[in-house]
């Protein structure tokens, strides 16, 4: 954040040029660890998915990054059963071709 | 029920063949799954792909599926035989009865869980939307 404001009052509002707004209530206090993190729900229980198909590429690509990785659930926020079921679908659909092992 | 095992067979043949000889190929497969006593439920061309990375010396290939009901040797005999072909470039057999019999008891269970608190989830959704929009 920038210290330059030409007026105290005005940079009450500002909204400082596009920064990700969940992190505003860390810069207070340092301890403060409570809930600044939007709860991430899992979308595949969102959904009901009760099977995740590995011929769905489209679906599986949302948690490949770009270097190919398996997203962990820590970011995306699936569950720990539908992370199992999507890891599962992610390593059939590298094995035929569908996904890359590595992109490099 | 007797021992009856559903797979799921994909597999990718070169991208150098002419598409009748893909049904030939998927044709030639299929007697011989049928001969070992197994039932093919599904037998399907899916198509031309971009691989997500080289096999052999292709970038792409055409992809195809079987769905086979059986025992297990039908599926012991067809990988045999798509190994030693030179068309079939790889396969990948998966046993979806177990897995699908699973999503089918999860579903059930949801079933049963949403008839016994009936209208919660609809009463629930509508006051968190209006307020939502700070901590977004």
């Amino acid at each position: 954040m920038s210290r330059n404001m030409e007026r105290g009052e005005r940079d009450f509002d500002h909204d400082d040029d596009g920064g990700p707004p969940e992190r505003r209530p860390q810069s207070g206090r340092g301890g403060g660890r409570g809930r600044m993190r939007r709860r991430k729900v899992c979308r595949f229980c969102v959904d009901k998915v009760d099977l995740i198909d590995y011929k769905d590429v489209k679906l599986l690509q949302n948690f490949i990054p770009e270097r190919g990785k398996i997203l962990p659930r820590r970011i995306s926020g699936v569950c720990t059963a539908h992370q199992r079921m999507l890891t599962e679908a992610i390593k059939r659909a590298r094995n035929i071709a569908l996904l890359p092992y590595t992109a490099d | 029920m007797a021992e009856k095992r559903v797979y799921e067979v994909v597999y990718i043949v070169d991208p150098g063949t002419q598409e009748d000889e893909v049904t030939r190929l998927a044709e030639n497969l299929r007697t011989i799954i049928t001969d070992q006593g197994g039932e093919v439920t599904r037998n399907e061309v899916l198509g031309r792909r971009q691989l997500a990375y080289r096999i052999g010396h292709s970038n792409e290939g055409i992809y195809a599926i079987f769905e086979i009901e059986g025992t297990g040797r039908e599926i012991a005999e067809l990988e045999r035989r798509m190994r030693v072909s030179d068309q079939v470039i790889r396969y990948l057999t998966v046993r979806v009865d177990e897995e699908r019999q699973r999503a089918e008891k999860l579903r059930a269970r949801r079933a049963r869980k949403a008839a016994k608190r009936p209208m919660s989830a609809s009463a629930s959704g509508g006051g968190q939307a209006t307020r939502g929009g700070g901590d977004e």
